[in-house]
């Protein structure tokens, strides 16, 4: 043993002899506390329509014609505008919801089956109640989506916190039982008989929508999103639970320590973050689709965590980048007659936080003169 | 070996963290076949200049030379390669693996390992682990040994890869008084073998006791480098602190007032249902400092976690202030008046992220003053918090920068500042000088005293035994989570606790001869 | 054959893509870093595998090409969790999304096409006379290669100096450092292998369970596949049959349809998601007085001067 080592010993020493010390003026230096900028989101997006092109042009089309195509769609037409701010309003309200409980580090991918249930529990107020006064509807609708969708998030906290399951799989597996019970009642229980066969529930009457805004698709929804936004941007800045949760998310030990309650605040958090998901919910079945219907959701829920991310867990700035990204999804509708799939934007989305959390993390690196 | 031959020369040595200057144009020296101490106190800079020679960092300008040739050690690996090996302070090992696994790892020859393999390799390792004279259990994970043991494997691992040059980084720092005498014995019968040593640390006895030659390092620069012979604890003293004093504070006698806090019969389990803590009584009056002596893992930490509201207890009874407790919550206690410097300030008392009026909050946030119905009192908690830290003098650029670029000195001075805010009754410090330098330590000794004087008892929880011996009123020895001593001021001397702390007792029943280790 | 057989036979044919996947996640959490992609990742494996096979007719060829797909996007995860250090959820979980979208949009053309594809299998004729045995005669030779690679990967990590180095890198990777292991490399190797793994688990999905492409075709089973690691405790041969209990649970709502019991097929459908919640509930009650035996720096990047 103490031969070969010796014998290594040289081997490295004569290796090392020829080289001078290396002396590069210049270093990469890490410093957490600089990381991120208010560029960084706008130059993901810029970096990941670059890399989607190169799959346009693998299709045979012209990239800068599809991007200019996806844009006038989404914002060049009062038309296009209102149907981006349709789409807008679920993603704000789920992105809203998903940001919350990312805050302290509670990984919730379970908007979409807290969407689904939301839509779900609005709509069990028009089957199982039919003959109530017309102005109850809306609110007591609202109301159930919320409440159907926090117990659904309950569903992943309560796991959580007594048997220590990680909340990402729970959160995941109840989006599969939401859309196999959505599926269920639109193809089964609460078909509408007179529907000819399509998978949805009989179509609601006008006590149950939501009004609209001037003549448009657009909807009252809009304005209890925004609701939405300034309460929990007021809830999370001024408020002592506000700063619970900020305390949780920076240093959850030290939390502790200060007489924090982790899992209750898990509890709360995941309840607010599917009751937002599930508001999201009622609201889209009562503002936009008028009845429960299969395929209600076109992944509202996943594409929420992108919302979120793109704004930093900012509720303010969710508000441009739901824009942007329901936006992307009126686009992704305009170029489907181009011969481009619809799949096209979630693809898209998949690159921009790929390029965005690269992005968040190497803003942090700054290059440092030696001596 | 008639002439001293120069093994290790680093010459003019930079090393820069950010904008902090850890070594400034160092020069070291090492002769073959020495135990050479460099001597130094915590932040001196001896931890990265001896982490330059084993490769962990590299130096920003200046030159290596071992056995007079121009060397670049670019990783851990070329360190071993040219026979230096590094005895860590935080060991490196792998918590999950055996000591075999450990000392073989990052080995690359022979990869299929069946059960031929292993019989060889722990007959190669048996071999060099007795000739030294160091035992240690060879096929259990090491998390089940203790310190002593951990740190032999260390050694073992060094000389398994043919190191003829040892570093030791603060070898005694974790030990009981025994242990230390073993490690010392070991050193001996290395430097008999031929070995060169080099062992950093802050501790002038044991340089004196153990040393051939001392190099001492101040603020990052190298001071002076004499012979053992040429010089006295005295001198070394005042090299190593430069102007500030090496003397300790003065404590004043005080008479101790009611009991604070009594606990009876305390036991306390850990997550995996083992008793850490197993039926202790003790009682820590107004005006009282009470330090825990024991070898890390005895129950320190469960003990402080129980009394803190972190953990619940098993049995027995504690009552704090006249009043018993019932499975109280952490912020029942805070609000009854028990502060807590935590083990780790950044882990688990501050937010590194976050500003220092955020940080200053974590306790008295629910305050009626701080927070009108459930809403902060921005205006007034901003106020608070400049008066506070300018009370305790942490520096800090303004309000709002993240305390994690605070230098460790300022952050334990902000923990301490929200802590004594609350004006605690009974104060629970873990390790509170842990990593601080001698000006930054002197103020948390100063901050604990005043609160001795101003009323509060306070519980002191340190593996430092000269810390421990030094501010309490009363030591209590915790071994194997039972009390095994209870000394008074002036009664204790060093070798008994370190005695006690190694489970030696004269009472019977509590003796347990499998965990005597020495 | 009688039902418990048949039910057996069900459990490996169903179960085999999720072992794969399992095994695929084990490298990368032994080696310290989290895939969340798995999902997308499978995807990706299995709709180039589609679009291969139709194109080619070659099971060889197209076997590569999807090991090259799936390993590229492995690569693009072990480079924004090691090299960048970006957090390594949101990094799988963007692995996902890409994968799913991607994977849509290059399955259009091939959606809904039947992949006439037959898997060469091996005959153990001896087996056949032998009661209960005999389901193991007439197997893929799929199935045999992924039960030997549970016990080859067990023999890996156990046995072997690379798996102590995997066990050191995902445990403690600066002492590893420190022996002279390249944290980097081996996180690289373990995480793209991982990733080949799990493309493999989506070409068996797609040539062997199912053989046309739908959108989203693995529906859920990536995230099955996470949750199993969790439930074999990391190892190989417990993750053998942790794929074949669910592999049977996922055949068993298709069985129950045929044997016309009075319950929905849209519930029957939940079972396999239900039971991973409960079988993660039950799992976290029984050890909860058991020190966590998760690779102690699993979703932390590792930086090497680690001191500002």
């Amino acid at each position: 043993m103490s031969q070969k080592s010796s014998y290594e010993h040289i081997s490295v020493d004569l290796k090392v002899d020829n080289r001078k010390p290396r002396m590069v003026p210049y270093k990469f230096e890490y410093n957490p506390h600089k990381k991120g900028g208010w560029w960084v989101p706008l130059l993901s997006i810029f970096v990941a329509l670059i890399i989607c092109a190169v799959f346009i042009l693998l299709n045979g089309m012209n990239p800068i014609t599809i991007y200019t195509k996806m844009f006038q769609g989404a914002f060049g037409s009062s038309f296009g505008i209102s149907e981006t701010i349709v789409k807008a309003i679920p993603l704000l309200l789920c992105g809203l919801g998903v940001a919350i409980a990312y805050r302290i580090a509670i990984w919730n991918i379970g908007a979409e089956g807290q969407f689904l249930l939301g839509a779900i529990g609005a709509t069990a107020v028009t089957i199982f109640l039919p003959d109530l006064p017309g102005a109850l509807y809306i609110p007591l609708m609202l109301i159930m989506g919320i409440a159907a969708g926090a117990i659904w998030g309950l569903f992943t906290a309560l796991p959580r916190t007594y048997f220590q399951v990680n909340e990402l799989i729970t959160s995941l597996m109840l989006n599969y039982v939401a859309l196999l019970l959505l599926n269920y009642l639109v193809y089964e229980a609460w078909r509408d008989p007179a529907g000819f066969n399509f998978p949805g529930t009989p179509e609601f009457t006008p006590y149950q929508m939501l009004a609209n805004i001037g003549g448009t698709r657009l909807h009252i929804g809009l304005v209890f999103a925004l609701f939405a936004v300034a309460v929990l941007a007021f809830m999370l800045t001024k408020t002592r639970w506000g700063y619970e949760l900020k305390l949780l998310g920076a240093n959850s030990i030290a939390a502790k320590n200060a007489g924090i309650k982790m899992n209750k605040h898990i509890l709360i958090v995941m309840m607010i973050s599917g009751g937002l998901a599930g508001f999201a919910g009622a609201i889209e079945v009562s503002g936009v689709a008028g009845r429960l219907m299969y395929g209600i959701s076109p992944g509202y829920g996943y594409t929420a965590i992108i919302v979120a991310w793109l704004a930093k867990l900012n509720p303010w700035a969710m508000i441009m980048t739901s824009l942007f990204i329901g936006g992307l999804i009126v686009g992704g509708y305009s170029v489907q007659s181009m011969g481009l799939p619809l799949s096209f934007s979630s693809m898209l989305q998949g690159a921009i936080l790929f390029c965005l959390i690269s992005g968040e993390m190497i803003s942090g690196y700054r290059l440092k003169k030696i001596n | 070996m008639n002439k001293p031959s120069i093994v290790i020369e680093m010459k003019d040595i930079v090393k820069k963290f950010g904008d902090v200057i850890a070594n400034d144009h160092v020069n070291f020296q090492v002769e073959k076949g020495e135990i050479h101490a460099l001597l130094g106190e915590n932040g001196a800079g001896k931890s990265t200049i001896m982490s330059m020679l084993s490769g962990i960092y590299r130096p920003d300008s200046g030159s290596i030379l071992i056995n007079g040739r121009h060397v670049m050690i670019r990783s851990p690996k070329e360190s071993m390669a040219l026979g230096v090996g590094m005895v860590h302070q935080n060991f490196r090992l792998v918590d999950t693996l055996t000591a075999i696994e450990n000392i073989i790892l990052g080995e690359t020859n022979d990869k299929w390992r069946g059960t031929s393999w292993r019989k060889k390799k722990q007959k190669e390792i048996e071999e060099i682990a007795e000739k030294y004279g160091l035992n240690f259990p060879l096929s259990v994970p090491i998390w089940q040994l203790s310190v002593g043991e951990q740190q032999r494997v260390e050694i073992v691992k060094t000389l398994y890869r043919g190191a003829d040059i040892i570093i030791f980084d603060e070898p005694t720092s974790v030990l009981t008084p025994g242990e230390v005498e073993q490690l010392f014995l070991t050193m001996q019968e290395l430097r008999r073998n031929g070995k060169t040593m080099i062992i950093t640390t802050h501790k002038l006895k044991e340089v004196m006791e153990i040393a051939d030659r001392i190099s001492v390092m101040r603020k990052g620069k190298m001071i002076a480098q004499m012979l053992k012979e040429e010089t006295t604890i005295q001198e070394l003293a005042n090299l190593m602190v430069g102007q500030e004093m090496a003397e300790g504070i003065l404590i004043q006698p005080v008479e101790i007032g009611a009991p604070i806090i009594e606990v009876k019969n305390l036991v306390v389990r850990t997550d995996q249902g083992i008793h850490a803590i197993n039926g202790i009584d003790f009682a820590i009056h107004e005006h009282e400092i009470v330090g825990i002596a024991g070898v890390a893992g005895n129950g320190q930490k469960e003990l402080a976690e129980a009394l803190t509201g972190l953990i619940p207890w098993k049995s027995g009874e504690i009552i704090f202030n006249h009043k018993k407790l019932v499975n109280p919550s952490v912020s029942e206690l805070i609000d009854k008046g028990i502060a807590h410097i935590p083990e780790n300030r950044m882990k688990s008392g501050l937010a590194g992220n976050l500003g220092v009026v955020e940080n200053l909050l974590m306790k008295s946030y629910r305050k009626e003053h701080r927070a009108k119905f459930g809403l902060l009192n921005k205006k007034a908690n901003t106020e608070w918090a400049r008066n506070l830290i300018q009370q305790f003098d942490v520096r800090t650029p303004d309000l709002l920068s993240p305390v994690g670029q605070l230098s460790g000195g300022n952050q334990q001075k902000l923990l301490f500042a929200r802590e004594i805010d609350l004006k605690p009754k009974l104060m629970i410090a873990v390790h509170p000088t842990q990593g601080l330098d001698v000006g930054a330590t002197r103020s948390v000794h100063e901050m604990l005293v005043h609160l001795r004087e101003t009323g509060s008892g306070v519980l002191l929880i340190s593996e430092d035994l000269d810390e421990v011996m030094h501010l309490s009123d009363r030591i209590l020895v915790l071994y194997n989570g039972k009390i095994n001593g209870n000394l008074k001021r002036g009664q204790a001397e060093k070798e008994m606790i370190g005695q006690l702390m190694a489970g030696v007792t004269n009472q019977k029943g509590a003796f347990d001869e499998s965990k005597v280790v020495i | 054959m009688d039902m418990v057989q048949l039910i057996l036979a069900a459990a490996i044919s169903g179960g085999t893509s999720l072992l794969f996947a399992v095994l695929g996640g084990i490298l990368n959490e032994k080696a310290g870093v989290i895939n969340l992609g798995t999902e997308g990742i499978m995807l990706i494996g299995a709709v180039i595998s589609a679009i291969f096979y139709l194109q080619t007719e070659n099971l060889f060829v197209t076997f590569l090409v999807m090991l090259v797909a799936s390993g590229l996007l492995g690569l693009l995860h072990a480079f924004l969790c090691i090299t960048i250090r970006a957090n390594q959820i949101v990094s799988g979980l963007a692995v996902t999304l890409f994968g799913t979208g991607l994977s849509a949009y290059l399955g259009k053309s091939v959606a809904g096409v039947p992949i006439p594809v037959s898997i060469p299998k091996i005959e153990l004729s001896l087996l056949d006379s032998i009661p209960f045995l005999s389901i193991f005669s007439e197997l893929d030779i799929f199935i045999w290669m992924s039960i030997a690679l549970s016990i080859i990967l067990y023999l890996y990590m156990y046995k072997t100096s690379w798996g102590l180095h995997l066990k050191a890198v995902g445990d403690n990777p600066s002492t590893s450092d420190a022996m002279g292991i390249s944290v980097t490399a081996f996180r690289y190797f373990h995480v793209v292998v991982g990733a080949m793994l799990m493309g493999v688990a989506g070409f068996y999905l797609i040539m062997v369970y199912s053989p046309n492409w739908i959108e989203g075709m693995t529906s859920g089973r990536g995230w099955i596949a996470i949750a199993l690691i969790i439930f074999a405790r990391w190892n190989p041969i417990y993750a053998l049959f942790g794929a074949y209990f669910f592999g049977g649970l996922d055949s068993l709502g298709f069985r129950m349809q045929i044997y016309n019991f009075d319950i929905p097929s849209y519930f029957l459908k939940m079972i396999p998601y239900l039971a991973t919640i409960l079988v993660l509930m039950f799992s976290g009650w029984k050890n909860r007085h058991k020190p966590s035996i998760e690779p102690k720096s699993l979703g932390n990047p590792y930086f090497r001067e680690q001191r500002f």
